[in-house]
């Protein structure tokens, strides 16, 4: 067996693909389901439900599309450039952290700065922490040539481990009941919501109005060349004077920044908390959005609320049905992998010798 | 009537539109040295990778030593006799010689290597042949001579009795080219039958027993070699009467554009040791060698890819600056060696490709926009130009054909934006260009095109450094030529001065190295 | 300091690192075959989680332990076939197919767990691989058998990769697949058979925390091990005998930090100790990095008849 590079692909098979992959994907899950016991139509009827039904499951699909997004995008940057960023779970928890110290209520008040200004100021920080986070692997990559998979997903073992540290002391909340997690986040901070008696908050702007920024500068500015170039032929890339480490640094700020910023808006527009399992898995469940998104930042925002619906989705069906809520995460990674053989093959036809 | 070892019957093959090879039919007799002869993209290196297994043929059949060959596998290629030295060595680095050599030969359910034995016969076949290799070396520590003498023992340990060789001198000075004949003939004398692929006319006439010329994927023409003429050779293989190349000497060298006194890159691969060369205007320096030996370094320094470690490099009296950017804006034109890997990125799109180099000037950016539009318009006018076919300005770059490629390279670095408000003519000529390798892989007519915009680009007044390890384009294109060895740059003398003989003798390093002017 | 000799000369110490260190050797082992015929396999951290789950499952079932350790490299080679596929066969990245592979493999397994006990809260024990009292060695004897079988293999995957014709294969195909293509050799049937054997071994050091170290299956049992052994390859320069030695230095500082914890001389909050392995990994591949001797086609895509 071979592949044998096609001559025209069409553009509309382009999209096709990976919604012919998803298709796929969840005719193969209806085997899991048929391994827990119970009726397949019901199962994925009442998972579509739980994840679009209602204006209520909607809203919580968004909610959790939000800090996907954010983490897609965080993917989408850095694997355009060929970085791969395996530690957007750890720039989240990071920038939580740091969202958490500039806007807590530490001894009480917390720092005496008007809100919007300390707003700003929480945002900034958590970006800047992501940003740091992964500015570290990057560096080590393009001086040292250290693979940055494995230094990322190091990282974030050591950053869990430094956030438990830092609820056991510095952040601990004093009035919860020796449940760990951190001060609360100032009230005035708190991101507002959407659809009222719903949890959907003005965080979604943000992550959208993100998306529409991420795209512009990859197509209409000198960056987004030049990110392009680097990650498609870094030789070419340097011989027609793109700064590769300037970039490469660049794409490290940019990357770890939305992943931290994910964090920030979990706390100010969900939690108001930071605790240890404030994230499952985000930070991974982002690149599989990336990679859903054949990279493009327009497509991640489709892609994330793909993910969460299933995500949110499951767990209603979970509750009536008795499907683990595993199927989830089962149904988006092996999404993952049939929707990279799906795009494969609108390029490459399959020949049998 | 002498065997037929070898029988390839109507063997055709086509990638998407493009036929590579159209009902060849061709025979090998016992014991000859048949010269497989074609321009670039001829189909010479298809038919023989069909041959050996790398393609299968979409038709057609092939028959070795009278019996039918299995299509598409390397294994009964091997199985049958046949042996295969490609072109672009295919050599482990990191393994020494004798596991590069052994490797393979032995069923891989075998519970032992026999190491000593194998090293034993890898001593006997090398002995046979009269080619000298340590069994132990690493091959990233051997020179490129001794890669093809491993790439060659590797096919005779295993008893090949057909050996096919791809360009083999591409990578050989003129005195190695003599020797790797005598192997050649060594063989020949042991009972081996050899095809041999080249695009060189002389050398052909002068190893092979019979010629076969490959057009546009046809078989046009076999002869026998003694009695056919280079001219009639080149006929074949372009279809229409071929001039052989004029020179046209510069007419007026002006002043210096660039000087390098004394230039030296950090110790690498490839580097430069104290290279002194001065560029006018108005000529052609053309650098000789073998790949590798530093002509690498040399263009990489020029073009703003690799810092210098010492001595210093001027450009119109001003220290030669560091970035790309910075190189373009002053009128250097750079066409690298890779036109894929190095001058395009294949992802993007023609026009982005078009504008890369001049993306931070004002003309084509403001603050952090790309100018779209005026880029695109840019690149339009380079694709009209320079003739550039297979797309527009949209079409990623990739779907371009190799000549394609390298004249949007060239359009690229000989206009300037400033051209396409003077629509007349072009008024723009670059103070330096630098062609790395600029017909490399290119079919006749492509190659007639690159150098005839250098020639009326140094008529205008440029001054070109054109590396090139083709000695043919080096001495006609050359108004002073130099040789590069080893990191030195030998004097560079009006190219009359030189004969095939001294230049191949400068290109092995026999000379002293003076310091060039 | 006189708390560092306590515990070093204590022999229960040395038991400890060699039991942490056993996960550790299997699965680096796996990881360098793979890289070593030039795929890197991201796939570890799920494949030892599915290992760790179909070994402890099988023997819950009634297989044996024995039995349940075969499951378990069934498991890692089943999917070590799939990463093959998808890397080699249809050449698509190597970095993304090994991540969705881990992601799948962790999210099967914790499914898989949840089907098959629906109600409980802890998990259901099963009998461990029991201490070699019949090993008269000191330290040796207190291992248990997978520990044993970690140490043989490192000679075992020595002598494939450097005294046999497959093992030659193996590295050629990893350095320059074009050159074993042109003897005749099948890169596609070698990466694959290095992959599978590779992932064989990762599933077995899955395992070895349900049926050995532990003896029942949790959630986020296997914590990073996966990747600290794709560092330890690095580290180890893809040769075996320093695989060994440099998961024996990783086990030795965990075991370490482990006992400082617990000996009450620990002045630092116990997140910092816990740390250490991740950072000392870290560190391990900035060292090696500047003279790192890479297969020279790792991780690039190889296409058949491509020039």
């Amino acid at each position: 067996m071979r592949l044998e590079k096609r001559q025209h692909s069409s553009p509309w098979a382009l999209v096709l693909a990976p919604i012919g992959a998803v298709a796929f994907t969840l005719l193969v899950s209806a085997l899991l389901v048929r391994w827990a016991g119970a009726p397949v139509g019901q199962t994925y009827a009442l998972l579509l439900q739980g994840a679009y039904g209602s204006v209520f499951a909607l809203s919580e699909t968004l909610t959790r599309a939000i800090p996907l997004m954010l983490t897609g995008l965080a993917a989408t940057v850095a694997f355009k450039a060929r970085l791969f960023n395996i530690g957007a779970e750890g720039q989240l928890y990071v920038g939580a952290l740091a969202a958490v110290a500039v806007g807590g209520m530490h001894d009480g008040t917390g720092l005496p700065l008007p809100p919007m200004l300390l707003f700003v100021l929480m945002m900034l920080s958590a970006a800047l922490a992501g940003a740091l986070l992964l500015l570290g692997p990057a560096l080590m990559k393009a001086r040292l040539g250290v693979d940055e998979v494995v230094t990322t997903l190091l990282l974030n073992f050591i950053v869990l481990l430094l956030v438990s540290l830092m609820l056991d002391g510095p952040m601990k909340d004093p009035t919860a009941m020796g449940w760990p997690q951190s001060v609360a986040l100032m009230g005035e901070l708190e991101l507002t919501k959407l659809i009222p008696q719903t949890r959907v908050h003005t965080g979604l702007l943000l992550a959208l109005s993100l998306a529409v920024a991420l795209w512009a500068l990859m197509k209409f500015t000198v960056l987004g060349f030049d990110i392009r170039a680097l990650g498609a032929n870094p030789r070419a890339a340097a011989f027609s004077g793109v700064p590769v480490t300037r970039t490469m640094v660049a794409v490290a700020l940019l990357s770890g920044a939305l992943a931290g910023l994910a964090g920030a808006i979990e706390v100010a527009g969900r939690t108001s908390y930071l605790t240890l399992d404030m994230s499952p898995g985000y930070g991974y469940s982002g690149i599989v959005i990336a990679m859903l998104a054949a990279l493009h930042p327009l497509a991640v925002v489709v892609a994330s609320v793909f993910v969460a619906g299933m995500l949110v989705g499951a767990d209603s069906m979970s509750r009536a049905v008795g499907v683990p809520t595993f199927i989830a995460d089962v149904i988006v990674a092996a999404s993952l992998i049939s929707v990279l053989v799906a795009t494969l093959l609108t390029q490459y036809r399959v020949r049998w010798k | 009537m002498t065997d037929r070892v070898l029988s390839l019957s109507n063997i055709s093959k086509r990638f998407g539109n493009l036929v590579a090879n159209d009902a060849i039919t061709l025979d090998l007799q016992a014991g000859e040295i048949l010269a497989l002869l074609g321009e670039n993209g001829a189909g010479k290196s298809t038919l023989v990778s069909i041959l050996f297994g790398h393609y299968t043929a979409d038709a057609g059949s092939i028959t070795v030593f009278g019996k039918p060959l299995a299509a598409g596998d390397p294994k009964a290629a091997l199985a049958a006799g046949i042996g295969m030295v490609h072109q672009h060595f295919t050599l482990a680095d990191n393994l020494s010689v004798l596991d590069n050599v052994m490797m393979g030969s032995e069923s891989l359910w075998q519970v032992h290597t026999r190491r000593a034995a194998a090293r034993d016969k890898l001593a006997q076949v090398a002995q046979r042949f009269g080619l000298t290799v340590d069994a132990d070396a690493l091959v990233a520590k051997l020179s490129v001579g001794e890669r093809q003498r491993v790439e060659i023992l590797k096919a005779l340990y295993r008893g090949v009795r057909i050996l096919i060789l791809d360009e083999p001198t591409a990578v050989l000075t003129p005195q190695e080219s003599e020797s790797l004949f005598a192997v050649l003939a060594h063989m020949v004398a042991q009972g081996l039958s050899i095809i041999f692929i080249s695009h060189k006319l002389a050398e052909v006439l002068r190893v092979s027993d019979r010629v076969a010329v490959l057009r546009a994927g046809k078989l046009v023409a076999q002869a026998d070699a003694r009695n056919t003429t280079q001219a009639q050779l080149a006929q074949w293989m372009v279809g229409h009467e071929v001039s052989p190349p004029q020179r046209r000497p510069s007419q007026r060298t002006g002043q210096a554009v660039c000087v390098l006194h004394q230039v030296s890159t950090a110790p690498a691969r490839e580097r430069l040791n104290g290279v002194s060369l001065t560029l006018h205007s108005g000529e052609i320096v053309a650098i000789a060698g073998i790949s590798g030996n530093g002509q690498a370094a040399l263009a990489e320094v020029l073009c703003g890819t690799r810092r210098i470690a010492a001595g210093r490099v001027e450009l119109m009296g001003q220290p030669l600056p560091h970035a790309p950017s910075q190189l373009v804006a002053l009128g250097v034109a750079r066409i690298p060696e890779d036109r894929h890997d190095v001058g395009l990125v294949g992802d993007l799109p023609v026009w982005e490709n078009a504008v890369s180099e001049r993306l931070r000037s004002p003309v084509f950016s403001r603050a952090f926009w790309v100018k779209r539009r005026a880029a695109q318009a840019y690149a339009k006018a380079v694709i009209a130009r320079f003739d550039v076919r297979g797309g527009g300005p949209a079409t990623p770059a990739r779907s371009l054909s190799g000549g394609n490629m390298q004249k949007l390279v060239l359009g690229r670095a000989l206009m300037h934006p400033a051209s396409l408000v003077d629509t007349e003519t072009h008024a723009f000529t670059p103070k330096l260009i630098v062609a790395h390798q600029p017909t490399w892989g290119l079919d006749i007519g492509a190659v007639a095109y690159v150098q005839a915009q250098l020639i009326a680009a140094r008529d205008a007044g440029a001054a070109v450094l054109l590396i090139s390890d083709d000695l043919d384009e080096v001495l006609t294109l050359g108004d002073r030529v130099a040789v590069m060895h080893g990191g030195h740059l030998g004097q560079a003398k009006p190219a009359l001065d030189w004969s095939r003989e001294s230049i191949g003798l400068a290109m092995a390093g026999a000379q002293d190295v003076a310091h060039a002017t | 300091m006189s708390e560092f000799v306590d515990i070093l000369s204590n022999p229960a110490f040395w038991v400890a690192v060699l039991r942490i260190a056993t996960p550790l050797i299997l699965g680096t082992l796996g990881v360098l075959l793979c890289e070593r015929a030039g795929v890197l396999n991201l796939g570890i951290e799920g494949i030892m989680v599915a290992g760790a789950f179909t070994g402890w499952l099988a023997v819950y079932a009634g297989a044996g332990l024995w039995g349940g350790v075969l499951v378990a490299a069934l498991t890692g080679a089943v999917l070590g076939l799939l990463h093959a596929f998808l890397t080699v066969v249809l050449a698509l990245s190597q970095h993304v197919s090994g991540l969705g592979i881990t992601l799948l493999a962790t999210a099967l397994s914790y499914f898989g767990y949840r089907v098959s006990f629906p109600k409980v809260s802890t998990p259901p024990t099963i009998t461990p691989f029991q201490e070699m009292d019949w090993l008269v060695l000191p330290i040796l004897a207190e291992q248990t058998p997978l520990t044993l079988l970690a140490l043989a293999s490192v000679p075992v995957v020595a002598y494939i990769l450097y005294r046999t014709p497959v093992g030659l294969a193996v590295r050629m195909v990893g350095e320059n697949p074009h050159a074993a293509e042109g003897q005749g050799v099948s890169v596609v049937g070698v990466r694959t058979g290095a992959i599978v054997l590779g992932s064989a071994f990762m599933g077995v050091a899955g395992c070895f925390l349900t049926l050995s170290a532990f003896n029942a299956f949790f959630f986020n049992m296997v914590n990073g091990r996966g990747w600290i052994c794709v560092a330890l390859v690095v580290f180890a320069s893809w040769r075996p005998g320093k695989a060994l030695l440099g998961a024996l230095l990783f086990a030795f500082f965990d075991a370490l930090q482990l006992r400082l914890q617990q000996s009450g001389a620990a002045v630092l909050p116990y997140q910092m100790y816990l740390m250490l392995p991740y950072v000392l990994s870290i560190l391990a591949l900035v060292l090696v990095a500047r003279k790192a001797s890479y297969p020279q086609a790792l991780m690039k895509p190889y296409r058949k008849g491509e020039r």
